[in-house]
C-alpha cells in the first residue's frame, strides 16, 4: 500500500478516542471495574490464617486434662469460644458459630500418666478444608503438649526457629494481592477490550467500509494499539493511587520502573488482544477466547493467587507461557521491595518477546479480506 | 469470476463489465451472489478463479482513493456524529484540505443532512443513514461507486431520492454498480446483470428482458366472484406462465402472444400491457408453478363468522418518549388478506407483535379470532399461526425436529402430529431435507419451513411478517398461491411486506409511516387516493410515495 500516512493515522486515532469516550462500557471496564476488583482483592479476599473458633468439652477433672485445655486456650491457631458438653456444642457446630469440637475424654489424665491419652476432634465434614486444618492443628497442640510434659519444661529448647517476614512484616496478603490485581486490570484492558473493539468493527460492518479505503492494515493495527495503551496506563495509574491511598500498600520502587514494566506488559497484552481479534470476528467468540486465553491464566497461573512453586511440575511448565507470570513478581517487587533491575530487565525482555510474537502472528493472520 | 464457500458455489463463472457514466444494476434474490461479487470488485474477497480489474489494476491493488464503496450496513460509526463520520472518511480517502469545506457543503446539501451534522449516526432514521453512507462513499469524488443493496428497508420516498442522487453521479461520468433485490429498480438501470444462484441469467440493457415477453403480458378485468374459476381454467390450459392479481384485475404472462391464444379462454378482450422486468425474469426461469395449492386442499374450512377475525382499536406502544406505534386501528373480516405496508422502523412489526400478544400495548385493545388480547392472550395465540420476519426456527435442529417441536407447542400429538408433519413435508417439498439442519437450508426452503411450522395446526388466523423477504419471484408466487388459497378456505391473513407489488394480493391495505397509520383501503382505492383527483397512479410504489409526501406535508403544516 502507500506506506504510513500520518493523516489517516490521526483521523483513525480521533475516531477511536471519541468511541472510547462515548461508549459507557469501555469506561466501565477501564475505570470502574479496576476499582471494584481492587476492593474485592483488598477487602473480601483474605489469604491470611487467623484463629479458628472451636468448642472445648472437658470431661476429665485431672491436672493433665486442665493443662492440655490451657494449651488449647493459648494456642495461636484456635480461639476457644465455648466450653460445655458435646450435645450442646454440637448445636453450635451445626449452626456454624464454631468450626470444630475438641473433646478431652473422662480418663484422659489417667491414660496420660501411662504415656497415652487420646483426644477426640469433631469437625464439620461438609467443610473439608476447615475439617482437615482443625484435625491437624489439634493433633499438633496435643503432641507439643505431650513433648513438653515428657521433657524438661524449664530448660530452653536446643534449637528455636523464629520467622521474620521481610518486605511485608505483617504478612498482610492484601499487600501482594493488590499489585497482582493491577496485572489483572491490565490484562482486561489490553487483551479483552482490544479483542472486543476489533470484533465489534467486524460485527457492525464498519470494518468492511474502512478496508475499502486506502487505510493500510498496519495503520489499522497501530490505531487500535495506541489509544488502548493510553487507557491501560491510565487504569494502572488509577489502581496505583487507590492501592497507596486506600489500602496503604507501600510503594518502594520508582515511578519510572512501574511505567516501564506496565508498558512492556501492555505491549504484550495488546498484541494478544489483536491476535484474538484476528482469529475471531464476533464479539461473543472474542470475549470467550480472551477469557480463556488471557484472563483466566493471568488470574490462576501467574502466581497471583496460587504459588507457582507449589503447583505440579507440568502446571509449572504451562505457566512459562503465561505472560502475566513475568509481570506479577516485578510488580510486587516494585511496590514492596524497590527497584531491582536485575529482576525487572529479564522479565521485561520476556514480556516484549511475547508481545513481538503476538504482533507477528497478528500481522500474518490479518488479511485485508472479509471472507 | 468463480467463488466457492465450502460446498456452496456463490459465483459460478460470472463476467461483468462496468462502464463509466452508466448505472449498472446487479439484480437477484438473496443468496444469488450479489454481495460476493461486489466484495470481489472492492478487493475484499479473492476470487477462486478468474480475475477482477478495477481502474486498470487488479481489484486488490487498485487506487482505493478512487473507489466509493457502501456496504449493506452502510459502514457508519453509530457513536460518531454525521460530521465526524464524514470527516473520518474524507481523511481516509485523502480529500485535499482545500476542497474539504466545499465538498462537505455540497454533500450535506445533496443529502439534505445539513440540519443534522452534529447528530450521532446511530440516531438517524434508516433513510438518513443511507444518505450519510452514500455521502461517505462519495466524499473523495470516486470514479467507481459500488453500492450493496442501498434500497433495502427504506421508505419509497428516500429510495427515490437516493436513486436520483446516484443517477446524478453517473451523469458526471462515475461508473455505478447498484445491487438490489427489487426488480423494479433494475428496469431503470442502463445495464442489468441478473444473478440467480450464482449464475448469470441475463446481461444487457433491461429493455431486452422486457422485449422477450413483449405482447405476452396482459391484464384482464375479472369480477371477484368469477376469479377462482377463471384462474383455474387458465392454469389448466397451460398457456399461462404467471398470474397475479392487480386490484380487481388479473395480470397474466402468457406462453405465446395473446392473439395466438385459444379464444375459448376469453382473453380476446384482455389489454396488452407494458411488461415489467420481473415478467422477463419469470420467463427466463421457465414460468411460475401455478398448480392448485396442496396446502389449502387439505386445510380445514374455517366456520363462517360475522365478527372480525382481527381487530385493533387505538393500539399504541411507547418506549419512553418514543412512540413505536401510535393509535393504530383497523378491523379484518374473516377470510380476507390485510396488508400492513411501510418501511423498516415504521411500526409494522410492533403492531404485529402487539396483536400476537408478544408485547403488551401501552394503550388500546386488540382481538384475534374473538379472543381479547388483554384477557385471553393464550387463547388468542393458540388460534394464530405466526411466521416471524427473521428466521426464528432452531438452526441447529433438523427440519424433522423443528416440525416435531412446533407440532408439540401448538398442542398436536400422536397421530395428529405425525399426519400434520407428513402433510406439510409433502406440500413444501421438504422430504429430501428432513435430516438437514434448518440453519443450513437454502433461503427459499428456510422460508418454506417457517411457513410449514406456522400452519401445521391449521389456525383460523395467520400472521406473516415479511414472508417473502429476499426470496426469488418463483418462491414468492408459490407462497402467495398458498396464501390466497387458504383465504378461500376462510383463513384470515395479516401480512407485512415491503414489496409494493405484493400489496396487490391484499383485500385491504394499511400504510404505516413514522409510527402512524396514514391511509388504508383497497389497492385500487389507495391508487385513486394517491392520484389526488387526477386518476389513479400506476403502481403501489408510486401510491405509497405520494401518500407519504402528503402525510409529511400535512404534518409540517400542522406544526
Amino acid at each position: 500500500m502507500s506506506g504510513l500516512s500520518l493523516r489517516r493515522l490521526r483521523a483513525m486515532l480521533v475516531k477511536e478516542s471519541w468511541q472510547i469516550l462515548r461508549d459507557p462500557s469501555t469506561m466501565l471496564i477501564a475505570f470502574v471495574l479496576p476499582v471494584i476488583l481492587l476492593l474485592i482483592f483488598g477487602y473480601a479476599l483474605n489469604l491470611d490464617t487467623g484463629r479458628t473458633r472451636i468448642g472445648l468439652s472437658l470431661q476429665d477433672g485431672g491436672e493433665a486434662a486442665a493443662s492440655l485445655a490451657g494449651d488449647f486456650r493459648h494456642s495461636p491457631w484456635f480461639s476457644v469460644v465455648e466450653v460445655g458438653d458435646v450435645p450442646h456444642l454440637k448445636d453450635d457446630l451445626v449452626a456454624g458459630t464454631i468450626r470444630g469440637i475438641v473433646v478431652i475424654p473422662q480418663d484422659f489424665s489417667r491414660m496420660a500418666a501411662r504415656g497415652g491419652g487420646d483426644i477426640q476432634v469433631i469437625t464439620d465434614g461438609s467443610l473439608p478444608n476447615n475439617a482437615a486444618f482443625i484435625a491437624a492443628y489439634a493433633e499438633g497442640v496435643r503432641q507439643s503438649w505431650t513433648a513438653a510434659r515428657a521433657g524438661h519444661p524449664a530448660s530452653p529448647p536446643p534449637l528455636s526457629l523464629t520467622l521474620r517476614y521481610w518486605f511485608n512484616p505483617g504478612s498482610v496478603s492484601r499487600f501482594f494481592l493488590v499489585p497482582g490485581a493491577i496485572a489483572i486490570v491490565m490484562t482486561m484492558i489490553g487483551s479483552l477490550l482490544t479483542a472486543l473493539v476489533l470484533a465489534r468493527e467486524w460485527e457492525r460492518g464498519t470494518m468492511e467500509a474502512i478496508l475499502a479505503t486506502p487505510l493500510g492494515m498496519g495503520e489499522l493495527l497501530l490505531t487500535k494499539v495506541v489509544p488502548y495503551y493510553g487507557l491501560g496506563l491510565g487504569a494502572t495509574a488509577l489502581c496505583t493511587l487507590v492501592s497507596l491511598l486506600l489500602f496503604g500498600v507501600p510503594f518502594r520502587g520508582s515511578v519510572l520502573a512501574l511505567f516501564l514494566i506496565a508498558s512492556c506488559y501492555l505491549f504484550c497484552a495488546l498484541g494478544q488482544g489483536l491476535m484474538i481479534s484476528a482469529l475471531a470476528r464476533s464479539q461473543y467468540v472474542a470475549s470467550q477466547i480472551a477469557l480463556l486465553a488471557a484472563f483466566l491464566p493471568s488470574l490462576l497461573l501467574s502466581g497471583f493467587i496460587y504459588e507457582i512453586a507449589s503447583a505440579p511440575r507440568w502446571v509449572q511448565w504451562i505457566t512459562l507461557i503465561v505472560p502475566a507470570r513475568y509481570l506479577i513478581p516485578s510488580l510486587q517487587t516494585v511496590f514492596l521491595a524497590g527497584d531491582d533491575w536485575g529482576q525487572f530487565l529479564p522479565d521485561m525482555g520476556k514480556m516484549l518477546l511475547f508481545g513481538a510474537v503476538f504482533f507477528l502472528v497478528t500481522r500474518w493472520r490479518m488479511r485485508r479480506r472479509v471472507a | 469470476m468463480v467463488k466457492r464457500f465450502g460446498a456452496v458455489t456463490a459465483l459460478a463463472g460470472v463476467d461483468l463489465v462496468l462502464h463509466g457514466g452508466q448505472m449498472t444494476g446487479l439484480v437477484g434474490p438473496d443468496g444469488a451472489g450479489k454481495t460476493t461479487l461486489i466484495r470481489i470488485l472492492a478487493g475484499l474477497v479473492d476470487a477462486d478463479e478468474g480475475s477482477a480489474q478495477v481502474l486498470g489494476a487488479s481489484a486488490t491493488q487498485m487506487r482505493r482513493q478512487s473507489l466509493g464503496y457502501m456496504p449493506q450496513r452502510f459502514g457508519l460509526y453509530e457513536d460518531l456524529s454525521v460530521l465526524e463520520n464524514l470527516t473520518l472518511y474524507a481523511e481516509l480517502r485523502a480529500l485535499p484540505d482545500a476542497e474539504r469545506s466545499a465538498t462537505f457543503a455540497r454533500l450535506l446539501d445533496f443529502t439534505d443532512l445539513a440540519r443534522f451534522q452534529s447528530r450521532l449516526a446511530g440516531q438517524l432514521s434508516g433513510g438518513m443513514k443511507q444518505k450519510l453512507g452514500l455521502a461517505c462513499a462519495l466524499v473523495s469524488q470516486p470514479q467507481v461507486l459500488l453500492l450493496d443493496e442501498p434500497g433495502v428497508g427504506v421508505d419509497p420516498v428516500s429510495r427515490h431520492e437516493l436513486w436520483d442522487m446516484v443517477r446524478a453521479m453517473a451523469g458526471e461520468g462515475v461508473g455505478v454498480l447498484w445491487s438490489t433485490a427489487y426488480l423494479d429498480e433494475a428496469e431503470r438501470c442502463d445495464q442489468v446483470y441478473l444473478l440467480s444462484e450464482g449464475a448469470l441469467v441475463h446481461a444487457g440493457p433491461p429493455g431486452e428482458m422486457m422485449a422477450r415477453v413483449a405482447g405476452r403480458v396482459v391484464q384482464v378485468a375479472v369480477p371477484a366472484s368469477e376469479r377462482r374459476e377463471r384462474l383455474h381454467a387458465l392454469r389448466a390450459s397451460g398457456v399461462v406462465m404467471d398470474a397475479v392479481r392487480h386490484g380487481e384485475a388479473l395480470r397474466l404472462l402468457l406462453r405465446q402472444p395473446v392473439d395466438q391464444v385459444d379464444p375459448a379462454l376469453g382473453l380476446s378482450n384482455a389489454d396488452i400491457i407494458a411488461p415489467r422486468f420481473e415478467d422477463g425474469f419469470i420467463d427466463a426461469l421457465g414460468g411460475a408453478d401455478l398448480a392448485e395449492s396442496a396446502l389449502a386442499a387439505q386445510y380445514r374450512t374455517i366456520p363462517e363468522n360475522d365478527a372480525p377475525a382481527i381487530e385493533a382499536k387505538g393500539l399504541t406502544k411507547r418506549y419512553g418518549a418514543f412512540t413505536a406505534a401510535g393509535d393504530i386501528s383497523f378491523s379484518v373480516p374473516r377470510g380476507t388478506i390485510f396488508g400492513l405496508l411501510g418501511p423498516n422502523g415504521a411500526g409494522k412489526s410492533t403492531t404485529f407483535r402487539m396483536l400476537c400478544g408478544l408485547i403488551t400495548a401501552s394503550a388500546g385493545t386488540g382481538s384475534v379470532a374473538g379472543h381479547d388480547l388483554r384477557r385471553a392472550r393464550a387463547d388468542a395465540r393458540q388460534s394464530l399461526g405466526y411466521m416471524a420476519q427473521k428466521f426464528s426456527l432452531y438452526g441447529d435442529l433438523s427440519v424433522r425436529q423443528n416440525l416435531a417441536f412446533f407440532a408439540g407447542i401448538y398442542g398436536l400429538s400422536g397421530h395428529a402430529a405425525r399426519e400434520a408433519i407428513a402433510h406439510v413435508t409433502q406440500v413444501f417439498h421438504l422430504s429430501a431435507m428432513l435430516d438437514m439442519n434448518a440453519g443450513t437450508l437454502p433461503l427459499g426452503f428456510r422460508q418454506r419451513l417457517s411457513l410449514a411450522c406456522a400452519v401445521m395446526h391449521q389456525p383460523p388466523v395467520l400472521f406473516l411478517d415479511e414472508p417473502t423477504s429476499g426470496v426469488d419471484p418463483l418462491v414468492r408466487r408459490e407462497f402467495w398461491n398458498h396464501i390466497t388459497a387458504l383465504v378461500d378456505k376462510g383463513v384470515t391473513v395479516l401480512v407485512t411486506t415491503h414489496f409494493m407489488d405484493e400489496a396487490e394480493y391484499c383485500d385491504r391495505i394499511a400504510l404505516v409511516h413514522q409510527s402512524r397509520l396514514i391511509a388504508s383501503g383497497t389497492p385500487d382505492e389507495l391508487r385513486t387516493l394517491a392520484g389526488a383527483g387526477q386518476g389513479p397512479v400506476a403502481t403501489m410504489d408510486q401510491a405509497f410515495a405520494a401518500l407519504i409526501r402528503a402525510a409529511d406535508t400535512a404534518r409540517e403544516k400542522a406544526a
